[in-house]
């Protein structure tokens, strides 16, 4: 590929980080404590809050990975977009006000709150940097090959420049800086989707050589065509993982303490409702374009990038495709953004605030959390984007949900209870996890119900790590926190009242 | 000048506090008025999750058990995806807004309930101050 087709995507990619770093570097003149760098001193509107959430929530997944599982797998896939927009209504029903009302910053202060125990904090911290870095993988992996296939540009650059602009946007502003960012990559996002669809769309109703959009091929428009009990399971462990896993991912609990209070938090999260649900309705569109095409299922993780220049030649698909880079790039920025800020948030806290004051603690703390997954990264061979992003849904549904359903809505729960079934849930998803990952069975070929049961593990690991944190909650019943019902009280009881709410800032 | 001083009844100050102590001390009032606020969201936020299971969970199922259901055509296109990639986003909004509409109504009556009205806590009625206070002497749910 020559230099000069590429130069629109380049030019995006370097629009886009200029302007992340930007806004970061003015964030860093107004962020000057704790409270700035981790929630924005809880000054957060909703509506800007809730383009914040979508903006970091939208990933390398959401982006350019639904659309090529669509092509690949067919309808089954569309269980993904779901679950990710439906875990919000989970989060909004059953954890949203609470959870902000809580006072806490991160999971694991909300769990030495709720639970008055260092050791259920250091678990939580252990879960939280474990899932965040999980995550961060994919997102790297995604911008190397996004670069690659748009750039020509060699597979490292993509994890390395990934990784410089969210070290010097977050170690620089924090969360402050990074709220207005991520607001404007939703849009940016949104665009970068929206506009080549439209114009794809336009080009495929005139090109008598393309082929249908594939309503007719049942093979592909179908869910569970001849998947069988196999199929059955696998599709409803992935809406377990995804309708529970969206409340305990890190950089998603993190954005809810920014929030004023309960009742923004609620309307925060409707909103993020809409905004990602809407998001979802595009990439189906590019699924049904590449099969009229004719993409093999072979490309499909470059689908979205390939098919301007299917469509269109010359400059034409070179621009719609700079447009997709900018916004796929974006969406590795904002996401690892997130996560990195959630991951530092807590290593910061637990690790090196011991030895460093606090705002260079945070900064060192940033570094590590974006070092180590870039190296894997670029360590690792590559796997695919969604899917193991899916499999860090399963880890957090095993783990921070039954924590957080239980301690928000259940007085029993003890810190013996909580530490084991967390470790329950968190050993049962995290040995699947692995087991998939060493074993390449993430390319959707199977060999039997093993390999289908620990490919996608929710659907047992969520009712184990449940039901071991209740049982033993009940069996260890006289070491319930003393404060155990005042603490619910905060997290129920409504603003309005003034309540003595300790911990608050 | 001296200031004037609006007589309009007994001191209500002290007394709105007195019932949100009940809460802070967790005496068996303030207990029962937090666990009846927390059953009335728990059954609320089940009751979401019920729907959400009946409509969207049992699609799979569904689809598995009657393919022909999947693959009929409305419009050109074959109803999962007109179902799980288009009709599925606006059902899930509309559930969260209907949450939240109830969810504040619950916030409503338990904050009513602790209110400044103590004179009358049975009346979880309309919002606002009500009763012989009027709008001289409350202090309103706020507080002070």
């Amino acid at each position: 590929m020559s230099d000069l087709t590429a130069l629109p995507g380049l030019i995006a990619v370097i629009l886009v980080s200029l302007l992340t770093l930007l806004v970061g570097t003015w964030g860093m003149r107004v962020s000057r404590t704790t409270s700035d760098f981790l929630v924005a001193s809880r000054t957060v509107r909703p509506t800007l809050n809730a383009f914040a959430v979508s903006g970091e929530y939208l990933s390398a997944a959401s982006f350019l990975g639904i659309a090529g599982l669509l092509l690949a797998y067919g309808a089954d896939m569309l269980w993904y977009p779901v679950g990710w927009t439906a875990g919000y209504l989970l989060l909004l029903v059953l954890v949203a006000a609470p959870l902000r009302r809580s006072g806490a910053y991160t999971l694991p202060d909300f769990a030495e709150a709720r639970l008055e125990s260092r050791t259920v904090r250091s678990i939580c911290s252990v879960f939280v940097v474990a899932i965040g870095w999980l995550y961060l993988l994919p997102q790297f992996e995604g911008a190397g090959f996004t670069l690659a296939t748009a750039l020509g540009a060699p597979r490292w650059v993509g994890p390395v420049a990934v990784g410089l602009v969210v070290l010097i946007g977050v170690g620089g502003g924090g969360m402050r800086s990074i709220t207005l960012v991520q607001a404007f990559q939703y849009w940016l996002k949104l665009t970068a989707l929206l506009v080549p669809a439209a114009v794809l769309l336009v080009v495929w109703t005139r090109d008598e050589t393309a082929g249908s959009l594939g309503a007719g091929d049942p093979s592909w428009s179908m869910p569970l065509v001849g998947s069988g009990g196999a199929g059955l399971y696998t599709t409803y462990s992935l809406i377990l993982a995804t309708f529970l896993g969206t409340m305990g991912l890190p950089h998603v609990v993190v954005r809810f303490y920014t929030n004023p209070d309960g009742g923004a938090a609620r309307r925060t999260t409707l909103t993020v409702l809409a905004l990602v649900g809407g998001f979802y309705l595009i990439p189906p569109v590019y699924a049904a374009l590449g099969h009229a095409y004719g993409v093999g299922s072979g490309d499909s993780s470059t689908l979205m990038l390939d098919l301007p220049r299917l469509a269109l030649d010359g400059l034409g698909g070179e621009l719609l495709t700079g447009l997709i880079t900018a916004g796929a790039f974006a969406a590795f920025l904002s996401t690892s953004s997130g996560l990195v800020i959630a991951v530092a948030g807590v290593l910061s806290q637990d690790v090196t605030s011991r030895r460093l004051p606090e705002i260079a603690s945070f900064r060192v703390a940033a570094a590590i959390a974006v070092l180590i997954p870039m190296g894997a990264s670029l360590a690792l061979p590559n796997f695919g984007v969604a899917q193991s992003v899916g499999l860090a849904f399963a880890v957090a549904a095993s783990t921070f949900c039954p924590l957080l359903l239980l301690g928000i809505w259940w007085r029993g729960l003890t810190p013996t209870g909580a530490i084991a079934g967390m470790l329950t849930g968190g050993a049962g998803s995290v040995v699947a996890v692995g087991w998939t990952l060493s074993h390449g069975a993430l390319d959707g070929v199977t060999d039997g119900w093993a390999d289908v049961l620990l490919g996608q593990p929710a659907a047992w690991s969520v009712p184990l790590a449940f039901a071991t944190m209740i049982l033993v909650s009940r069996a260890t019943a006289s070491s319930t926190p003393r404060h155990a019902n005042r603490f619910l009280a905060r997290l129920h009881a409504p603003e309005s009242l003034d309540l003595e709410r300790s911990g608050e800032r | 000048m001296t200031e004037r001083v609006r007589v309009t009844g007994p001191d209500r100050r002290s007394r709105p506090l007195a019932r949100t102590h009940d809460i802070d001390e967790e005496t068996s009032l303030g207990s029962v008025y937090v666990r009846s606020l927390m059953r009335a969201q728990l059954s609320l936020a089940l009751g979401v999750v019920a729907v959400l299971a009946v409509t969207i969970g049992a699609l799979p199922l569904l689809f598995h058990l009657v393919p022909e259901v999947g693959n009929a055509q409305v419009a050109g296109l074959p109803i999962a995806w007109l179902v799980l990639g288009v009709l599925v986003y606006p059902w899930l909004l509309l559930l969260g807004w209907a949450y939240v509409q109830r969810a504040e109504r619950n916030e409503q009556h338990f904050t009513e309930l602790l209110g400044p009205h103590e004179s009358r806590p049975e009346t979880a009625g309309p919002a606002g101050p009500a009763g012989p206070a009027g709008p001289t002497g409350s202090t309103g749910p706020t507080g002070p």
